[in-house]
């Protein structure tokens, strides 16, 4: 064994990469309580406390604290950057994606336009000469989309009944196993890497083995970047990590090298911690490291979390509003053997959100199940009651699916650390999909040139009469998701070819096997407008409003129909329905690199923006106002409470949906309990009632509707600069939405009857 | 010293309320399957009983406290009648929910009102190994029959009373609620002497039920039973004056605030005699 390696165990992982034997090896389960955690060191106040003044500095100017106009991002586009350069030495974790603390990068691959636009609206102008390198001398890949686009694809995208394409940005949720970095060093990734390029192919120079030739060769090459990037800060990361200090330092440069050079959507650690915790044992053990020192290096390596950052254009962040980067991160979990993966390490990252309080990033995620240890699901609950920052995902479903040493790529989608990636894509918008069953194709908003509703999906027999028949409508429903599963998975090749083509993610990938399984991630939105919309015309009357072209752009619904959220099957049963006809109709069709469809019920905070492109909805909903979230109940048609609403969405097969369901609640204290002791008991014995249902995803905020009114009122208070809400599949802080986004969560059902 | 209500209003309330209760009798003649008169249900209860309860809220009460925030569950009539199974069957879809202790909780209005429907429920709910809870005024409580010896039975199949005293004193409490407390501390010397388990919770409304002396004699009188598990102090809140305003009756603490969390706290130390 390598010297670096002393006092581990096992052998499977010392021939080969392979992170998952080196854990299950070596880990220490920890069925106790909190009582061993530190508080913060000096040095971590200090950082912490300059990184506050930083943020709100950028806010006070707008957003973002400065745009880089003149280098083009790379792994080795700048010297070192430290928090401040006067207490560089007090930063225990180094690196930063530019020269300065969140100053963003100039990431032009993905789309020159758009890297311009971006630094413009901040105030700052790209330097010209990239204008022309980047349109005459070198294509982006959002070029390279729209020469390929046919026409219907581009009205398709104008009337958002897809939206959300990664066509102007990275399309992310590719997890490097930045922990290989640790463990191996980056001489013998390279070496495997070389390896598997001798060995691709016999010969033949087809298309897949020229491609996966040239791939290879580029993620050599990042791997070769990344220790010269590791050179500018000091260290040297050929070989493995020789204590906990430098384990943490060798991850977090293996993802620094992600985030230098890919601004996708969403930038994932992954299932980091337990790993971790390994080397800060054996430092424990060996009395080179004290439990104070271990505490500061999770908070330091969290403080890098939390700055990282992108420039994006203002469309995007109505999509995904608060400036997210899903930099997410995962614990817990129960292994394959049955043990649970529960380690001390759990719990520091967890207290990162008391050392230095609440949050959005990292997105810490909690794979739960109820056979958790009852002190783990405690503390998990305590933070979530105090700082309403992390989500929980059920462990018991996925596991079986992934196995246990899965990472969460995105928001909340389950992937095979090092050994899958994802081509993900945008949502389908299933709610506008129904008005163009019952409008034949034609978009209820948008108008052509000449006035005329826009000829978008198909042009079947429009539905003609009054009230709407439930059995028509499901007929042409079927025809019309028939039609919008075919494009939107084309549209999604193509962005995926380009992607690979011109925005390759090296660095992830060299992170990752090289014979990589892919995931062809679709999604919905839009579900329990459907769902209720569906249900109201079958239960109810509802009464077509016609506009002078005679396009249905209102309904009167009359009568009671049950709705979605409140445990009734009649409802829930459509809401399973319209998951398996979807996902049925996506798998028809080719997917790119063969690559395994499967979609996701969450939107982020993007539903405001499908809902503002959407007309009018049987269910009630009123033209262009948001949906609900992800698979969460539509506002207002909870009638029973939590409970009867978190039954609903378990309903919802997550086999059906492996790319995530995600459901947000937000509970009041009061309804929570009378005591922290109450809350946090209440908050486990909820939590194990709805995963033990099979349901895949809860985030939990812990506050009262008054405390978001003031928050929306008086952003200014000191209180609310940290004030950290979960939102769909992430986390964001409160003041940095958008007006509109923040009426939203306002208007959502909040379950705080006392 | 509470303050008397002002005549029109008590007026108002008697009269508005005399209707309710004549109708209220008629019905007590329970039909041969005994359904209960359900004002509302809630799946997620967290505070009243131990772990996750499904609290079924039932129509009816004879009390009028000034600060009731369920006032639309004291008028007994509704369509909404269920069976114990009915009732049951969904309670059980939550079922996933109660670890640690949970399981039903009767509330309402006043429980008791419909003790027939609470035997079957109750029976039926042990047969399922479901933890039992009542949150009560013990207002109906009685040593006269028909009603204590069904009394005696139902607390066999009891696991949890929740119970309050609202006033120590027998002519605050008849100003406070409308009825005496003679009859509602018998009923907790009997479930004492029984060995019944009880929670005490007691509304803190500033200037009716705050009173220093008053709350010393509540703990007195607390002490000398020997089955309360938990003595809970539930500061008063407004959340349930609408509820007033929308049935029409005229609320007679408006304008009073919450009292302040040491005035909570202090309350909590008189009651445990402290």
């Amino acid at each position: 064994m390598r010297e670096e390696w002393r006092g581990f165990k096992g052998s499977h992982w010392t021939d080969d990469v392979n992170v998952r034997a080196f854990i299950q090896d070596n880990y220490t389960p920890y069925d106790g309580d909190e009582e061993f955690l530190e508080g913060p060191t000096e040095a971590t106040d200090k950082l912490w406390g300059r990184l506050t003044e930083l943020q709100k500095e950028e806010r006070a100017k707008g957003g973002v604290l400065e745009c880089e106009t003149e280098v083009v991002s790379s792994l080795t586009a700048y010297g070192p950057g430290y928090i401040d350069e006067s207490m560089k030495d007090l930063e225990q974790i180094v690196g930063l994606q530019t020269d300065k603390p969140l100053k963003r990068a100039f990431m032009p691959f993905g789309g020159i336009k758009m890297a311009e636009q971006a630094a413009e609206t901040y105030g700052y102008k790209v330097n010209p000469q990239f204008h022309k390198i980047f349109n005459d001398y070198h294509k982006t890949h959002n070029q390279a989309v729209f020469d390929a686009y046919t026409d219907e694809m581009k009205v398709a995208r104008h009337t958002h009944i897809v939206t959300g394409l990664p066509d102007t940005y990275g399309r992310g949720r590719i997890v490097g196993d930045y922990r290989r970095v640790a463990l191996y060093g980056i001489d013998y990734l390279i070496e495997k890497k070389q390896d598997d390029l001798k060995n691709c192919g016999h010969g033949d120079m087809t298309d897949d083995i020229i491609r996966q030739r040239e791939e290879l060769a580029e993620q050599i090459r990042a791997l070769k970047g990344m220790k010269e990037m590791a050179k500018i800060y000091g260290y040297d990361i050929s070989g493995p990590a020789k204590n906990a200090k430098e384990a943490v330092q060798w991850l977090y440069f293996g993802y620094l090298s992600a985030i230098k050079t890919q601004n996708g959507a969403a930038m994932s650690v992954g299932r980091i911690s337990t790993f971790l915790d390994i080397y800060i044992n054996r430092d424990l053990k060996e009395g080179t490291l004290t439990e104070k020192e271990a505490q500061e290096l999770i908070d330091h390596l969290v403080m890098k979390f939390r700055m990282v950052k992108f420039a994006r254009i203002p469309s995007y962040n109505e999509l995904f509003s608060g400036d997210p980067v899903w930099a997410t991160l995962e614990m817990a979990g129960i292994g394959m053997d049955g043990r649970h993966m529960v380690t001390k390490n759990d719990y520091r990252f967890l207290h990162t959100l008391e050392n230095m309080g609440p949050s959005p990033e990292p997105n810490l995620t909690v794979l739960y199940s109820s056979k958790l240890p009852e002190n783990f699901k405690k503390y998990a609950a305590k933070i979530s009651v105090n700082t309403s920052s992390i989500q929980y995902e059920n462990d018991d479903v996925m596991k079986p699916i992934w196995g246990d040493d899965y990472s969460i790529c995105c928001c909340v989608s389950a992937t095979q650390t090092g050994k899958e990636m994802q081509f993900f894509g945008a949502r389908a918008n299933l709610a506008k999909a129904l008005l163009y069953a019952i409008n034949g194709g034609k978009d209820e908003k948008h108008l052509d040139k000449a006035g005329k509703h826009m000829q978008c999906g198909p042009e079947l027999a429009p539905i003609t009469s009054e009230y709407l028949d439930y059995d028509e409508v499901m007929h042409k429903y079927d025809l019309m998701l028939d039609w919008l599963a075919g494009l939107y998975v084309n549209i999604l090749n193509l962005i995926q070819y380009m992607h690979d083509k011109y925005y390759y993610e090296a660095a992830e990938m060299a992170l990752i096997d090289t014979d990589v399984r892919r995931t062809f991630a679709t999604g919905i939105a839009g579900f329990s407008h459907v769902v209720d919309s569906l249900c109201a015309i079958k239960y109810a009357k509802v009464k077509c409003i016609r506009d002078d072209q005679g396009v249905v752009t209102g309904f009167e619904t009359t009568g009671d129909f049950p709705r979605y959220g409140n445990d009734d099957d009649r409802a829930d049963e459509i809401a399973v329905w319209l998951l398996k006809t979807f996902i049925t109709k996506v798998r028809k069709f080719h997917t790119y690199r063969d690559s395994e469809p499967t979609t996701s019920i969450l939107t982020i905070t993007s539903n405001v923006v499908y809902g503002k492109a959407t007309g009018a909805t049987p269910d009630g909903r009123e033209a262009y106002k948001p949906f609900a979230p992800g698979a969460t109940p539509s506002y207002g048609a909870e009638k029973n409470g939590l409970l009867a609403s978190l039954n609903s969405v378990a309903k919802v097969p997550y086999e059906y949906a492996l790319d995530g369901i995600s459901n947000t609640q937000t509970i009041s204290p009061g309804a929570l309990g009378h005591s922290l002791d109450e809350q946090k008991q209440n908050l486990v014995n909820v939590l194990d009632g709805y995963f033990d249902r099979g349901a895949h995803h809860l985030n939990v905020n812990v506050f009262g509707l008054d405390k978001l009114k003031d928050a929306m009122e008086h952003p200014e208070k000191p209180e609310y600069a940290n004030f950290t809400i979960r939102v769909s599949g992430y986390a964001v802080k409160f003041i940095d939405l958008t007006r509109e986004q923040q009426e939203d969560v306002i208007s959502r059902t909040c379950h705080e009857r006392m | 010293m509470i303050a008397e209500r002002p005549d029109a209003i008590s007026k108002e309330i008697e009269q508005k309320t005399a209707a309710m209760l004549e109708e209220q009798e008629k019905e007590t003649e329970q039909p041969t399957e005994v359904r209960g008169r359900i004002h509302s249900i809630e799946t997620f209860g967290s505070v009243d009983g131990p772990g996750v309860r499904y609290i079924i809220f039932l129509k009816g009460c004879n009390m009028r406290c000034r600060y009731c925030h369920n006032a639309d569950t004291w008028d007994p009539d509704t369509d909404d009648m269920r069976s114990a199974e009915e009732v049951l069957d969904h309670a059980e879809r939550y079922h996933s929910y109660w670890r640690n202790g949970g399981g039903i909780t009767v509330s309402g209005g006043e429980p008791l009102l419909q003790i027939d429907f609470l035997l079957e429920l109750f029976r039926q709910a042990k047969e399922r190994g479901i933890h039992t809870c009542i949150d009560t005024s013990l207002q109906p409580f009685t040593r006269e029959e028909p009603f204590f010896s069904k009394f005696a039975v139902l607390m066999q199949l009891t696991d949890l009373l929740l119970v309050d005293i609202k006033h120590i004193d027998p002519e605050e409490h008849l100003k406070l609620t409308g009825k005496s407390n003679d009859n509602i501390l018998d009923g907790m010397r009997y479930l004492s002497d029984i060995g019944r388990d009880i929670w005490i919770r007691h509304v803190l409304v500033p200037g009716i039920t705050d009173d220093d002396e008053y709350l010393r004699r509540t703990g007195e009188f607390i002490k000398t039973l020997d089955n309360v598990k938990k003595i809970e102090v539930l500061p008063y809140h407004s959340m349930g004056e609408y509820k007033w305003k929308e049935l029409g009756i005229p609320y007679s603490l408006e304008g009073v605030e919450p009292p302040s969390e040491e005035r909570v706290k202090n309350a909590g130390r008189l009651l445990r005699g402290e």
